[in-house]
């Protein structure tokens, strides 16, 4: 073994590499290695947490596609029921109207008919009260017989 | 073959497994067999190039990602170095229980560089050292004999013994942390035989301390020994079936095969082992 001087530079060269590598190659090269894991972990995590959020969206949009579902059936429910109601009063109205015009119109034609005849009976009494007056122009006084001719007339 | 025809088998398996010198003789520069009397003060000057190179090479390819990183989607480029830490954070974090900034960067490192380093190996082992002879000759006049380049640094123990020291001290230094100097003290010296009597237990110390101290000593010793000594064993029979004539080509892509195992096992039983020592080194139940 011829041991000599070239030990002692490689051993300077051994300890420079060394500090060389542990002060600017080493920390980068784990730090990037470890931050990426880390980064990785995180992620796998955080698709987990979606995974599991997507799940119970998915169960509270069912639910909720449920009570919709009813609730819309209960409102149909109600605007039917509405409707027939609606219908229902709309007729009874209808009718109450009809009967109400039908009632004035049965009046107007009652008034009509009194003030017709009552025209006429007034006509009738002026004809007979003037007919009388033509027979009798000279024999009856006017004035002495009204009460006469006014009974007629409320006989008519 | 850079070797000439007066070669022989030997001295060509030699000129492969010697490194290039360099040192100073009389306060000048000098190179390679003028540095046979230079002792300790010699450098591998080609184990030094080859590996701080390597060794730059994956600091550029990390740090590029490193600053380029993003914690969105990373390119492909990205994911492959990020494959990568992750492989030895994740080795880091199964061994070492302890919070510490320096274990992962250290264990990637090591993984990385041992593994490019090793990873010369599959180069054809005459391709860079007959260039380097060339340009020697060419560029320098020298004789290409005399131009040597090992180009694995792994095969290198100084290399190894480097790495493995570098390991060691950090277990001393974890182990001084963790447990305090007297606590490492107590543990060198009152495990594994320990007395609740005081005199016995007095005269079980230097036994505790010999086991440990050896226990202690033998992790640095294996790490370097093995990677050193795979690396070399590899090397060495790539050598020698580049020696072979024409017949080397099945053999070699056989070896090599069976290499590319070795390259990336040893790269991570040695990022293994110095997560395991210093995991020990800073646990404090014994």
């Amino acid at each position: 073994m011829n041991l000599n001087a070239t030990l002692l530079g490689e051993l300077i060269a051994f300890a420079v590499f060394v500090l060389f590598c542990m002060k600017f190659v080493w920390p980068p090269l784990i730090n990037a290695i470890e931050a990426r894991q880390k980064k990785i972990a995180d992620g796998l995590a955080a698709s987990d947490r979606a995974e599991k959020d997507l799940a119970l969206a998915q169960d509270k949009a069912k639910d909720q596609l449920k009570d919709a579902k009813a609730q819309a059936a209960d409102i149909i429910e109600q605007a039917k029921k509405r409707e027939a109601k609606m219908l229902d009063e709309a007729v009874h109205k209808a009718n109450a109207e009809r009967e109400n015009i039908l009632a004035i119109g049965r009046a107007e034609l009652e008034a009509e008919r009194n003030r017709l005849r009552e025209d006429l009976r007034k006509q009738v009494a002026a004809l007979a009260v003037a007919g009388a007056e033509k027979i009798l122009q000279r024999s009856i006084d006017e004035a002495a017989h009204s009460d006469i001719l006014e009974k007629l007339v409320q006989e008519l | 073959m850079a070797a000439g025809e007066e070669l022989t088998l030997s001295s060509h398996i030699q000129h492969h497994l010697t490194n290039a010198k360099m040192c100073t003789v009389d306060g000048s520069v000098v190179f390679n067999k003028a540095c046979s009397e230079a002792g300790f003060w010699t450098w591998h000057i080609d184990t030094l190039a080859w590996s701080i190179g390597l060794g730059l090479v994956f600091l550029w390819i990390f740090r590029s990602a490193a600053s380029k990183a993003t914690t969105g989607v990373p390119g492909k480029f990205q994911c492959f170095i990020e494959m990568v830490v992750e492989f030895v954070a994740a080795n880091v974090k199964d061994t070492f229980h302890g919070k510490s900034a320096l274990i992962a960067p250290l264990a990637l490192t090591i993984f990385v560089w041992v593994f490019l380093m090793n990873l010369m190996d599959l180069i054809p082992v005459d391709f860079l050292p007959a260039f380097a002879g060339f340009v020697g000759e060419q560029a320098f006049g020298m004789d290409s004999h005399d131009v040597y380049m090992k180009i694995v640094p792994t095969t290198d123990i100084n290399m190894t013994a480097a790495l493995a020291i570098g390991v060691f001290l950090l277990m001393i230094g974890y182990s001084v942390r963790i447990k305090g100097v007297t606590g490492f003290i107590k543990e060198l010296t009152l495990h594994p035989f320990s007395s609740s009597n005081v005199a016995v237990q007095v005269l079980l110390i230097p036994f505790n301390l010999l086991l440990e101290t050896i226990a202690l000593v033998a992790k640095p010793f294996s790490l370097a020994l093995r990677l050193f000594g795979n690396l070399y064993a590899g090397e060495l029979i790539f050598i020698l079936i580049g020696a072979v004539g024409l017949i080397q080509l099945p053999l070699h892509f056989i070896w090599a095969v069976f290499h590319i195992l070795v390259i990336v096992l040893q790269a991570f039983v040695f990022m293994m082992l110095t997560i395991v020592y210093l995991s020990m080194a800073s646990s404090d139940n014994h």
